[in-house]
């Protein structure tokens, strides 16, 4: 048992992130790149089925279960924790890498947990290791958008908490398997992961936060969260149809906001959101083509999402500014950055030859095959709509459009071998699928490549890409934000709570005016009948006495029959 | 191609770029002659339907984007001006 604890993946990445801050120089930085790879290997070693069970309580735990579908998402977070760490080499704050490390590690930890509780555990400590990640930006605005961050995750942790609390009290058991959405607990469950899925109504907390990172944060961030709450909606609710319209309301919501952004990182944000939603929908569908759909689409949204916010990074960092309007014409000086963002946007728009193609098209194809045309209309209309959001959008106004006169160079070559290395991925995977296909959850029977697919998906993208062009005049870029539901939390929140504390003070102001003057009439009052000759000081009259003691007996007797008349009946 | 400047600067080369876009644009539909769709739902079948679709559906999300901005686009000093958040 001992053996298999140390081989641990996720713990072998958080034992990393403790030691990297003991390291400097090049012991530090080979340490970054072995800790993912060491996790890797143990991943592939070991075996399928609960490795290790452990009873605690009444309950038997196992922390570390194995199957194909831990296993390739496990795979994708330590691999996107290797090339994370890579583009990450060059970062100031010591604190970023170890604090994405634990992040990673958690993520792994939830892929690979067998039961609730230990899911529970890793899910905090990815609220807690991404939390650090943002504080590492050491900006004021990361300071507060962790704080709001960090409140959203703790309000989930603890909704998750509550479900996972109602689900073991009911059941007795704590295995992590499929459940229906058929009780308060799982409800519950449902909502704490759908959280950190950035679904409706809170999934402004994603573009709020994750912006605000570092240049090199933002790629660990894109990464964990989210897909993990896709991985544990996949093993926990697959099939629970209304995954299916949150989905479609996470695409199109995704693709306005992006549309309608400024901040060349939000926009990637936006799509986040846009990415994750078709996910979503594939999970509601829940047939075995759309969860391997979906589960590839994971896959491939990791390593493209990653090199697109690498390439926006790389932009960051040598221009320090992130608002399209300030930016333009940067594939003068920055092409190898340019080709990478380049690859990162077809892949993302899923055209032929690239990752996305190979994946996202699984999810569409359930959609046909479950005859459920309104879903697959709207797939398809978002398909479209992610090439002009984040396909043409990003790299048209981040490398070409005007030209800035910016002349910034390429990064350095940590960072260039990053992208390099998942740009090929994005290519490879999309050229050759059958890697993937077969770690998928389900067998594969599906071919992307046939003539009519790749036609209708170029017309449906490059006509995409003609209306963009066409009507470049509505999507010109304005200094300006656009209001989300962290407007609730951020103003009309506060101003509320301003509002009703003004109210309060007026109110307690009036109430102890009015009161102080009672009570110094009544002290008054008092005072006055403790002189001589007032009612305290004078002496009664027996008879007085004798009435009062009477009434006090009659109303003990009447008190006495509707007592005992009540407890009779 | 005058020296410094990138070939992607020159505007006859941007209408160059253009042209051979339409071209493609005109090409992959055409082509739906010689390639057999297997479509899944009757709509699908339509000649051009993935072709118009994309494009509509990209002129709809634009001016659903453009008109949801008339309400909820602020200056993006907006969160800035509370003196709590820069």
């Amino acid at each position: 048992m001992s053996d298999t604890l140390i081989l641990h993946p996720a713990l072998i990445l958080i034992a990393g992130a403790l030691l990297l801050p003991l390291l400097r120089g090049t012991a530090r930085n080979v340490a970054v790149l072995l800790a993912p790879t060491l996790a890797l290997i143990a991943l592939w070693l070991m075996p399928e089925g609960r490795v290790w069970e452990v009873s605690w309580l009444d309950y038997q735990l196992a922390p570390l279960a194995v199957d194909k579908l831990s296993r390739l998402f496990s795979t994708i977070f330590a691999l996107m924790a290797f090339a994370g760490g890579l583009y990450a080499l060059r970062q100031e704050s010591r604190l970023e890498i170890p604090a994405a490390f634990l992040y990673a590690g958690a993520a792994i930890g939830v892929a690979l947990a067998g039961d609730l509780v230990t899911v529970f555990v890793f899910w905090e400590v990815m609220a807690v290791g991404s939390t650090l990640v943002l504080w590492s930006a050491n900006t004021k605005t990361a300071w507060s958008a962790s704080l709001r961050y960090a409140m959203v995750h703790l309000a989930g942790g603890v909704i998750l908490f509550a479900g996972v609390t109602g689900h073991l009290l009911a059941t007795g058991d704590a295995a992590f398997t499929r459940m229906q959405p058929d009780s308060v607990a799982h409800w519950l469950i449902l909502i704490g992961f759908l959280i950190n899925a950035g679904a409706p109504p809170i999934s402004a907390w994603l573009p709020d936060a994750y912006p605000e990172a570092s240049w090199s944060g933002t790629v660990f961030l894109s990464a964990f969260t989210t897909k993990t709450a896709v991985y544990v909606l996949i093993r926990g609710f697959p099939g629970t149809e209304i995954l299916i319209w949150i989905g479609l309301f996470m695409v199109f919501y995704g693709i306005v906001y992006a549309l309608l952004e400024n901040d060349m990182r939000r926009i990637l944000t936006y799509s986040i959101v846009n990415q994750v939603g078709f996910m979503i929908a594939g999970i509601g569908i829940g047939t075995e083509m759309a969860l391997n759909g979906a589960s590839a689409h994971a896959f491939t949204h990791i390593i493209y999402k990653a090199l697109l916010l690498m390439s926006a990074g790389a932009v960051l960092a040598a221009t320090g500014r992130r608002k399209c309007s300030e930016l333009g014409g940067l594939f003068h000086s920055m092409p190898l950055t340019t080709i990478c963002g380049i690859i990162g946007a077809l892949a993302i728009s899923s055209f032929p030859l690239t990752s996305g193609f190979i994946s996202k098209s699984m999810i569409s194809q359930a959609a046909a095959d479950g005859h459920l045309q309104t879903v697959w209309l709207l797939l398809a209309a978002a398909s479209a709509g992610v090439f002009l959001h984040a396909g043409i959008k990003f790299p048209w106004f981040v490398f070409f459009q005007k030209d800035s006169g910016l002349r910034p160079a390429d990064p350095p070559a940590s960072m260039r071998w990053a992208m390099i290395l998942f740009a090929f991925l994005c290519i490879s995977l999309g050229v050759w699928p059958e890697p993937l296909y077969a770690l998928l959850p389900y067998a594969v029977d599906y071919v992307p490549y046939t003539a009519a697919h790749v036609l209708t998906q170029l017309q449906l993208l490059l006509f995409s890409g003609l209306a963009f062009f066409v009507m470049l005049d509505y999507l010109k870029r304005t200094p300006t934000i656009t209001l989300d539901v962290d407007w609730s939390w951020r103003k009309a929140g506060p101003a509320a709570a301003r509002g009703v504390a003004a109210i309060w003070r007026r109110l307690s102001k009036a109430l102890s005016e009015f009161l102080s003057a009672k009570v110094t009439s009544i002290s008054d009052l008092v005072a006055r009948h403790r002189k001589p000759g007032g009612l305290l000081l004078r002496s009664w009259p027996t008879g007085n006495m004798a009435l009062w003691v009477m009434v006090m007996l009659l109303a003990y007797l009447v008190f006495y029959y509707v007592g005992n008349g009540n407890g009779n009946a | 191609m005058s020296p410094g400047k990138h070939w992607l600067d020159q505007p006859n080369n941007i209408k160059l770029l253009w042209r051979g876009f339409l071209l493609v644009l005109a090409l992959t539909v055409v082509a739906e002659f010689a390639v057999r769709l297997h479509p899944h739902f009757e709509i699908e079948g339509l000649f051009g339907f993935h072709a118009l679709y994309g494009f509509v559906a990209c002129a709809l999300m634009i001016v659903v984007a453009k008109g949801l901005g008339l309400f909820l686009k602020r200056p993006d000093s907006f969160y800035a001006e509370d003196g709590r958040d820069e």
